[in-house]
């Protein structure tokens, strides 16, 4: 029986009727219908729920606890204000410089080849394993009236620490990486024939950016931006040692609960935070929206 | 194939995309701006001091506890994370159940709560007069203020690392593994710890190392609950804080020393294991 | 006595009148075939004839939504496959990556909790059998496609199966050493004496390893019989075509 093999003929005669069949079978995996799916299940609500859900009704329900216009007095407050201005002033440069930073980086170490990417890509992520308090730190040392920029900055009048300025590099510092690490594997995974190909059809480099690799990563900038407004938005620590806590000029919103709180103005600080924790959950739900679209 | 192509060309200089010498400009110049030389700021100011002042400031014993305490917290907190965060990875994965997509969605939570309101709301919720604070005053068991409510806090900030890494690698994993322990006469028991928790460890082990590092240098939702007693409840990032309130800016630099080098330390052994492991997953 | 007898000669592995429908794609219709004890059959089919899917529900991977399946006289439609003493040996071959071969081949006795000894000498028995003894402290990552081959044989082997069923078990090996494997395989079938049944979608490799080969289309049984039967009389058109082409290429060249 010597009959010659030939491997083209299967594929030949059903084509991808192998791919479809094979998804019909994964997805109709049996499912375990044992008792062990419904205590894990049961375990994960309870500890979601104490460790989650509980905090975030305590913050609502204790900002409500005096009353509605006791809770409004406290939102349309003065210095609440001014802080939730200069929180959305620092929140918009930060996620401008980030996603420039951002695009740029994973562009970069995505599409082309260089000696050193591997370093790069590893100082581009420190931020994430440094102590939001020893960020703020950082700027103290560089800029502060003792820092090696401190004599340079005093003699031409200009203030960066204890002022919204150091605040801004403080939140910039913290929430560094979270762009880039959101495009970067998209971009890698996505390869560089289209840009080649388009570069050697005389293409400019912005011109290939907007047309052919903008299209792919959108959906992943849109969701790192998302993650990098919660992130520069609530950041307390990196903030807290650079701020003043000056009420009025360099306080940001997580900074004023702060204040308030350790004033013993309980009701006040819960509805601040309650403006916080709307922002927030507005941003979760644009994210779920954008995991959605990008499935 | 293709890649060596590239590969070579790019070694005669020949770059076929333009932009590589605006993009390495702009990528630098931020880099350098907004982290390298921030950083470089704290090499500066611990070099003023000599070893022996460095020896002691950070050896004296508030500084010593306040180590102990960030460090031993966060490892609690990183512990229980990992165990949480495999059910929750694996009840995600696995299931299917009403209101699955709002759970996956809660677990962002910790991401987008700014740590300062986390912080006022779990200290609330723990103190005696909280609702959980007050149920366990009964039993005597005070959890705001002590060491139990620094790691809750740590708890809360560290959930979404260890689903977040194991989600990925459990929805990859194929199925016939746990056929092939089952054909063999497994149950789901022993399936479980002898061929899916070996194939998910490197991901179990980068996530529960995250949410350590971010525990460590958490300070916004630990330092309401913390109630900052000396030699008891004082996490690191709090020394720090409060040398610099007395603008003692070198003791403060070299505190933060030790924990960055700790912090990197960790994330390098967390990367060594990463890579050991990727040498297995060939074929 | 008479009982015991009957049994023998009827067949070991049969499956009667079974259907299986996933998500209205109709993967098995009426099927129903039998094998004899110590016989090899071969399941040959293209791509998604459903052949893969008979295999798994023999093996309790799956569960048929009618028909009964008989092992040894006894119906184990509801008997988990972990129980049915089955040796599968999977496409991929699916060898735990973390493990050793030796500890790959002695997962199916540890599970049984047998002694530390008693263990190590089957273990020893097997890697002698696939003639791996060398390589017993490698690791799966380690081995050519030939060798992970038989360390999934020796490890479906361990535990004495009753059965063994191997899917696709050429697939992932390269076309140069298909064929020597192919004649060890079946040797080491011969040699073990068990009951087997392979999934293929090679003709050549049903017709020389199989001593009956089940040509299955589209969910359903084509023809069955022994090699030298299909090749001489194939009963039905599809049989017919699905020889020819072979036939035709091969006369080509």
């Amino acid at each position: 029986m010597t009959v010659k093999a030939n491997n083209n003929y299967e594929q030949d005669m059903v084509g991808d009727g192998l791919h479809s069949l094979q998804k019909v079978i994964e997805s109709h995996r049996e499912e375990e219908k044992s008792v062990w799916k419904y205590i894990l299940i049961g375990v994960c609500v309870l500890f979601l729920t104490v460790m989650l859900v509980i905090p975030l009704a305590v913050v609502i329900i204790n900002a409500l606890k005096d009353g509605w216009t006791a809770y409004k007095e406290a939102v349309v407050d003065r210095y609440t204000l001014k802080a939730l201005q200069l929180t959305l002033v620092v929140t918009v440069l930060t996620v401008l410089v980030n996603t420039i930073f951002g695009v740029c980086a994973s562009v970069l170490l995505s599409k082309f080849y260089f000696w050193g990417r591997q370093i790069l890509a590893a100082l581009i992520d420190i931020p994430f394993s440094v102590s939001p308090v020893i960020a703020g730190l950082l700027f103290i040392l560089t800029f502060g009236n003792k820092g090696w920029m401190g004599g340079f900055l005093q003699q031409h009048n200009i203030k960066i620490v204890f002022a919204a300025p150091g605040i801004v590099l403080a939140t910039m510092f913290v929430t560094f990486p979270f762009v880039f690490r959101e495009l970067f594997p998209v971009m890698n995974a996505q390869g560089k024939d289209e840009e080649e190909a388009a570069a050697l059809m005389r293409a400019g480099g912005f011109m290939i950016f907007r047309k052919i690799t903008f299209p792919h990563i959108k959906w992943a900038l849109l969701y790192g931006i998302i993650l990098c407004t919660a992130r520069a938005m609530g950041e307390f620590g990196a903030v807290s040692v650079v701020s003043g806590h000056l009420r009025g000029k360099t306080n940001t919103l997580p900074l004023h609960v702060e204040i308030l709180y350790n004033e013993f103005h309980s009701t006040e600080a819960f509805a601040v935070s309650s403006i916080l924790v709307i922002l927030a959950v507005a941003l979760l739900i644009l994210r779920s929206f954008v995991e959605w679209k990008r499935k | 194939m293709e890649q060596e192509i590239v590969k070579v060309k790019n070694k005669k200089g020949v770059r076929v995309i333009p932009g590589f010498g605006l993009l390495m400009g702009v990528t630098l110049t931020m880099l350098s701006c907004l982290v390298l030389i921030p950083l470089a700021s704290i090499f500066l100011s611990v070099g003023r001091l000599n070893a022996r002042e460095f020896f002691e400031i950070v050896t004296s014993r508030q500084i010593v506890s306040g180590y102990m305490v960030s460090i031993f917290c966060a490892l609690g907190a990183a512990l229980i994370n990992a165990l949480f965060g495999m059910m929750l990875a694996w009840v995600l994965v696995r299931y299917d159940f009403p209101g699955k997509r709002l759970m996956d969605g809660l677990i962002e939570l910790p991401f987008a709560l700014p740590t300062a309101v986390a912080g006022i709301s779990l200290t609330y919720l723990y103190s005696d007069q909280g609702w959980i604070g007050s149920f366990f005053d009964k039993l005597g068991v005070k959890i705001a203020y002590t060491r139990g409510g620094i790691v809750i806090a740590m708890v809360f900030v560290g959930i979404p690392f260890v689903v977040r890494a194991v989600q990925p690698v459990l929805e990859k994993l194929d199925r016939q593994y746990e056929e092939a322990a089952m054909m063999l006469g497994a149950g789901k028991c022993y399936t479980f710890f002898s061929v899916i928790l070996p194939e998910v460890f490197p991901a179990l082990l980068a996530g529960f190392g995250l949410a350590f590092a971010r525990g460590i240098g958490e300070y916004g939702s630990v330092v309401f609950i913390a109630g900052n007693i000396p030699y008891k409840t004082q996490i690191a990032p709090l020394l720090i804080m409060s040398k610099l309130e007395q603008y003692k800016y070198a003791d403060a630099a070299a505190i933060a020393l030790v924990l960055l080098v700790f912090s990197f330390i960790l994330m390098l052994v967390i990367n060594s294991v990463q890579i050991y492991a990727q040498r297995f997953s060939k074929g | 006595m008479e009982k015991k007898m009957m049994e023998e000669t009827a067949a070991y592995v049969e499956m009667k009148h079974i259907n299986k429908t996933f998500d209205g794609f109709q993967a098995s219709r009426d099927v129903s075939f039998g094998v004899e004890k110590g016989r090899l059959a071969s399941l040959l089919g293209p791509s998604g004839s459903g052949k893969t899917t008979i295999l798994r529900m023999i093996a309790g991977l799956d569960r048929p939504d009618s028909g009964d399946i008989f092992i040894n006289g006894a119906r184990v439609n509801d008997i988990p496959g972990s129980k049915r003493e089955i040796g599968f040996v999977f496409q991929n071959y699916a060898l735990f990556r973390y493990m050793t071969v030796a500890d790959n081949i002695a997962f199916g006795l540890k599970v049984q909790k047998k002694g530390k000894a008693e263990i190590k000498e089957r273990v020893e028995e097997l890697l002698e059998l696939i003639s791996m003894e060398d390589l017993k402290k490698r690791y799966p990552h380690q081995l050519s496609g030939g060798q992970r081959q038989r360390v999934a044989f020796a490890r479906a082997l361990a535990p004495n199966p009753q059965i063994l069923l191997l899917d696709e078990p050429f697939a992932a090996i390269d076309a140069k050493v298909r064929r020597e494997l192919r004649a060890w395989l079946r040797e080491m079938i011969r040699r073990v004496g068990i009951t087997s049944v392979f999934v293929t979608h090679d003709q050549e490799e049903a017709m020389e390893v199989a001593d009956t080969v089940i040509v299955i289309n589209q969910g359903q049984i084509e023809q069955m019989g022994t090699p030298e039967e299909i090749c001489g009389q194939p009963q039905t058109e599809f049989v017919r075509a699905f020889f020819d082409i072979k036939r035709d290429l091969w006369h080509k060249k």
